[in-house]
């Protein structure tokens, strides 16, 4: 692995594509269930955003490590058990990463709360391994393609970013929005939909960006 | 109790709309707004998302009574990504083509809200065909929106239902006619939209009923 011009240049369009274009959220819907349901309040929210991209950067990089070496090997592919390995690792880590922030920072793990055991269960984590899995195959000229354990590592960074910008967006809109009149009916989980379209909407002029 | 007693048909009904697990308890958006740009593969999801369902809800219940309680999530998540794995070779191998389109959504399953939540409060004190039946019905549930959204994106977005040409060809605007495909029903952003106003038809309808 060199770090020649190209390869700075592929690892930092990876970084903005994963941020802006191919966002979890706004282009995949992925980790919609907390993104709904923890964004009343920008401080929570920035909270579960800040605990969803850690717990991402780790179990990215260790399960691209885990495909490559233990189910890809020469011999044998086993890669059809990936999402048996990929389930055991994230809920793995997420219990190991629980475990350190409670003994190492008690402030942090009040904080976090609730929103840490979730995180086995949101689907942007197990979401941006599989979609790790798919771009190991892209072609090596593509933007998205991954092909390497910083790839991955650049790839769960910018995605994480990207899912904590969504969620801190859509929380500040909903601070806000306490104070409209809804109608009833609407009120709620309808308009919150409907919102999260428009946001949407307004993200697809980044899929115009060339890298 | 009979095989089908008041109540059991009561398990299975209750999901279909008064306790709809993607319009009311709002488990499993991920792949109800992303699946559903057409038709078929809204269909496939639907039913696939039933059958690991019913099967994990089976299973679970079974064990109820073996699994210690501290190690449940952890053995409830490897039978729901087993029977994924399951699915997912079975549809790789006889309809590759909708698996491409479902792409990384059937591995979604496994973090499926819908899936934990029914395996933690429903199979995990029910007998066996009582979580089936729930199972069945939340997996309905959650298949009947997919396919309401999935008909409106494709009829509108392509003119197309399930690839068949439903709006003639004769009154498109390319051949001298008034009408135009609208392009947005296809993009995600729509999706939500579409999912908004629904939620918003059924809790104005139950309101009044």
């Amino acid at each position: 692995m060199q770090f020649t011009k190209h390869f700075m240049e592929h690892l930092f369009s990876l970084f903005i594509r994963s941020i802006f274009v191919d966002n979890m959220i706004f282009a995949f819907f992925l980790g919609m269930c907390s993104y709904l349901a923890v964004s009343k309040t920008v401080k929570t929210a920035f909270g579960l955003g800040v605990a969803v991209t850690f717990v991402l950067i780790i179990t990215v990089p260790v399960n691209y490590l885990l495909l490559m070496n233990v189910l890809k090997t020469d011999t044998v592919d086993l890669s059809f058990l990936s999402f048996i390995i990929f389930i055991a690792v994230i809920a793995g880590i997420v219990q190991l990463v629980e475990m350190i922030v409670e003994r190492f920072s008690p402030s942090l793990y009040a904080a976090l709360g609730i929103f840490l055991p979730l995180i086995a269960v949101n689907c942007a984590i197990m979401g941006a391994s599989l979609f790790m899995q798919q771009r190991i195959s892209m072609e090596p000229g593509s933007t998205q393609h991954i092909g390497s354990v910083l790839d991955a590592f650049v790839y769960a960074l910018g995605s994480g970013i990207g899912w904590l910008l969504a969620i801190v967006a859509l929380a500040a809109i909903r601070e806000k929005m306490a104070y409209t009149d809804v109608p009833r009916p609407l009120q709620g989980l309808g308009i919150t939909f409907i919102t999260v379209g428009l946001m949407a909407l307004a993200f697809m002029c980044f899929s115009g960006l060339s890298l | 109790m009979s095989l089908f007693s008041q109540e059991r048909r009561e398990v299975l009904t209750t999901p279909l709309a008064k306790d709809n697990p993607v319009a009311v308890q709002v488990l499993g958006i991920c792949s109800a707004l992303a699946v559903t740009a057409q038709l078929e593969p809204a269909i496939v999801m639907g039913l696939s998302v039933t059958v690991i369902t019913a099967f994990a809800n089976v299973i679970i219940s079974l064990l109820r009574k073996t699994v210690p309680n501290r190690i449940r999530i952890i053995v409830q998540l490897v039978v729901v990504a087993s029977l994924v794995t399951l699915v997912s070779q079975i549809l790789k191998a006889f309809a590759y083509d909708v698996s491409v389109q479902l792409s990384v959504y059937v591995g979604l399953i496994i973090t499926n809200c819908i899936l934990m939540g029914r395996l933690e409060a429903f199979a995990m004190m029910r007998s066996p065909w009582e979580s089936f039946l729930d199972g069945v019905g939340n997996g309905l549930g959650y298949a009947w929106i997919l396919v309401a959204v999935g008909f409106v994106r494709e009829l509108f977005g392509n003119g197309t239902l399930l690839g068949f040409r439903i709006i003639p060809e004769s009154i498109y605007a390319d051949n001298g006619g008034f009408y135009v495909n609208n392009g947005m029903m296809t993009m995600p952003a729509m999706a939500l939209i579409i999912v908004g106003c629904l939620i918003w038809a059924l809790r104005a309808a139950q309101k009044e009923a």
